[in-house]
């Protein structure tokens, strides 16, 4: 097992309301290689969040990689307009539970755990999805 | 030649969620420029828009009112107050001008207050739309002029113009209706001529106060200080600081994307912005620039009426009736609408189900020893939301479901009375931007003299 829990490495993993049609996540890792290791394979795509929220890629407007805060966006249409009849959650703050079981592979933990690592770094960068689906 | 610094104290991140005293006694003394606050968001729905109330409550917003005044009139320096009462329109501005009078009445204070108003109305907004000038904001739909004149109130954020009027008419307070986050906190030094871009990113992270710093917190001051080519921020309590990673991190904050952030009249683009620690806990911002977009747009916001909400409360702790609860609200739903004849929404919410992230919900299967259960009926009138919930919970209280051995009652209430009336419900119907020839015109500033 070279994968580690998301939670691990990041800081913050977190929902809000971008305004009141928007839901977006944000998770900003602990460190710099972490981050980057990721940035790399784009491991956060628009089909892994759409895997993770159960919803049409074409739902998920856009995921932004930002390098100053070592941090990963993803901005999805919300489900139901905040506040609508049926709305469950109006400030959009408590939609990131997907994320907490989600495990990746940072390169830099693989060279860490395994000494011959190349070879699952480069599954992980041809399918990230497959080895660590975000309900395995 | 160089520009002098410009200091600008933000208290709280919005105005009624208080601050500690001995933060805004440090932000006095070091003699800032002005003193602003954000006191809007839509973040708490679209009920306060609709029905004209504050999201905060009135002593707390008077509380960190009395310093604000306090602190401009001692320094003689502007106080600006942005999407006054939470959304922003003329009901919201007219209860925090009563707590300003309220303020000079009791502390003799005598001065000059601006109020600008941020009301758009639907004629208006229509005859923008015929003209092709209103499209909505992605993934808002498109609405027609049929659609806005159902909109009880619609808003519109206004950008710095309106508020240079009532700088070059001195005025200590300005109390702003609507507002684009960062406005207040920027338009004297954006009318001294600062760069539009540093000044309007410093003012979307001081719009949010503390909580950009680290440990964050949304109710605790801070200072920005705008140079020429940058600007710097500092905690005004010692056990925050702002870190190169905190000051970064913020800009992602509600934010659909980091890289361009859009406001009235242009963006910000923050593709070359650079973020740097201090010492003492300071940060600086560099490389922001802002991007003017023609034609000028404003963003509006609208709410219409939806229906009149109850509500009823209660748990449950049946094994038998958990393992099958699915069911059962839907029988109950039927029941009920047979019964009753209701066409209205009979809504269930199960707490420790999927309550919180319904269809999104990725644990399905798992099984609590417990469920919360909130019964909510939207019909055409109180009176008809408030029958059919009494209804709900009647039928489901005793309701024989199948495998039943618990016979006298399937559900914990919560309270007595255990029904209760919630009043109106709105939905946001207008999200959209409208292209004005003039920022300034939407926004009538009109000037008084606030005397004890």
């Amino acid at each position: 097992m070279n994968t580690v829990p998301l939670t691990e490495v990041a800081a913050v993993i977190r929902s809000k309301n971008a305004g009141p049609y928007e839901l977006t996540v944000d998770i900003m890792f602990k460190n710099e290689s972490d981050y980057l290791s990721l940035k790399k394979i784009n491991y956060f795509n628009k089909e892994l969040f759409a895997e993770l929220y159960g919803i049409p890629v074409g739902r998920v407007m856009k995921v932004v990689y930002f390098d100053p805060a070592f941090a990963v966006k993803c901005t999805m249409v919300r489900s139901t307009v905040s506040g609508a009849p049926g709305d469950t959650d109006i400030y959009g703050a408590q939609q990131h539970a997907p994320l907490l079981k989600l495990r990746v592979r940072p390169h830099e933990k693989i060279g860490r755990r395994t000494t011959r690592s190349k070879r699952g770094a480069a599954t992980a960068s041809a399918d990230p999805k497959r080895s660590e689906g975000p309900h395995a | 030649m160089k520009k002098a610094a410009f200091k600008v104290l933000s208290p709280t991140a919005i105005l009624g969620y208080g601050f500690p005293e001995e933060s805004f006694r440090r932000g006095i003394e070091k003699k800032p420029d002005v003193i602003a606050v954000d006191a809007g968001s839509t973040d708490p729905g679209p009920y306060y828009l609709g029905i004209g109330k504050s999201f905060t409550s009135r002593p707390a917003v008077k509380r960190d009112l009395e310093f604000m005044l306090e602190g401009a009139m001692k320094l003689s320096i502007p106080c600006i107050i942005g999407s006054a009462g939470g959304s922003g329109a003329k009901k919201h501005v007219a209860w925090t001008e009563s707590i300003i009078r309220e303020i000079a009445g009791e502390r003799g204070y005598t001065f000059r207050m601006a109020v600008i108003h941020a009301d758009v109305s639907k004629k208006d907004v229509i005859r923008a739309m015929r003209k092709g000038k209103v499209r909505p904001l992605y993934p808002a739909p498109e609405i027609t002029p049929d659609e806005v004149s159902k909109s009880v109130r619609i808003v519109a954020q206004m950008g710095v113009e309106p508020l240079y009027e009532a700088l070059d008419r001195n005025c200590r307070v300005i109390l702003c209706g609507r507002c684009y986050d960062p406005i207040p906190f920027v338009a004297p030094a954006l009318q001294k001529g600062y760069d539009e871009g540093l000044a309007i990113h410093m003012g979307k992270i001081l719009e949010c106060a503390a909580i950009a710093a680290a440990p964050g917190s949304g109710s605790d001051c801070v200072m920005g200080t705008l140079f020429e080519d940058c600007f710097e921020l500092e905690s005004l309590n010692e056990q925050r600081q702002f870190t190169r990673l905190s000051t970064a991190a913020h800009t992602l904050y509600e934010k659909t994307d980091p890289y361009a952030l859009a406001g009235p009249g242009g963006l910000l683009d923050l593709r070359e912005t650079r973020f740097e620690a201090l010492e003492g806990g300071r940060a600086r911002v560099t490389g922001t620039k802002f991007v003017p977009a023609k034609p000028y747009t404003v963003k509006l916001e609208g709410v219409k009426h939806a229906g009149f909400r109850t509500i009823s409360i209660a748990g449950i702790r049946d094994p038998i009736l958990i393992g099958t609860i699915d069911s059962v609200l839907d029988t109950i739903r039927t029941k009920v609408k047979e019964a009753t004849g209701f066409a209205g929404s009979i809504l269930f919410h199960v707490y420790g189900k999927n309550a919180v992230m319904g269809a999104q919900e990725p644990e399905k299967d798992s099984t609590p020893c417990e469920l919360g259960l909130v019964m909510e009926v939207i019909a055409g009138s109180q009176q008809e939301a408030n029958h059919v919930c009494s209804f709900v919970r009647s039928t489901l209280l005793h309701f024989g479901y199948p495998g039943r051995i618990s016979t006298a009652g399937n559900l914990a209430l919560l309270y007595s009375p255990s029904d209760v009336p919630c009043g109106e419900v709105y939905v946001f119907n207008v999200y959209h931007l409208m292209e004005v020839d003039d920022p300034k015109k939407l926004f009538p500033v009109n000037v008084y003299e606030v005397r004890p």
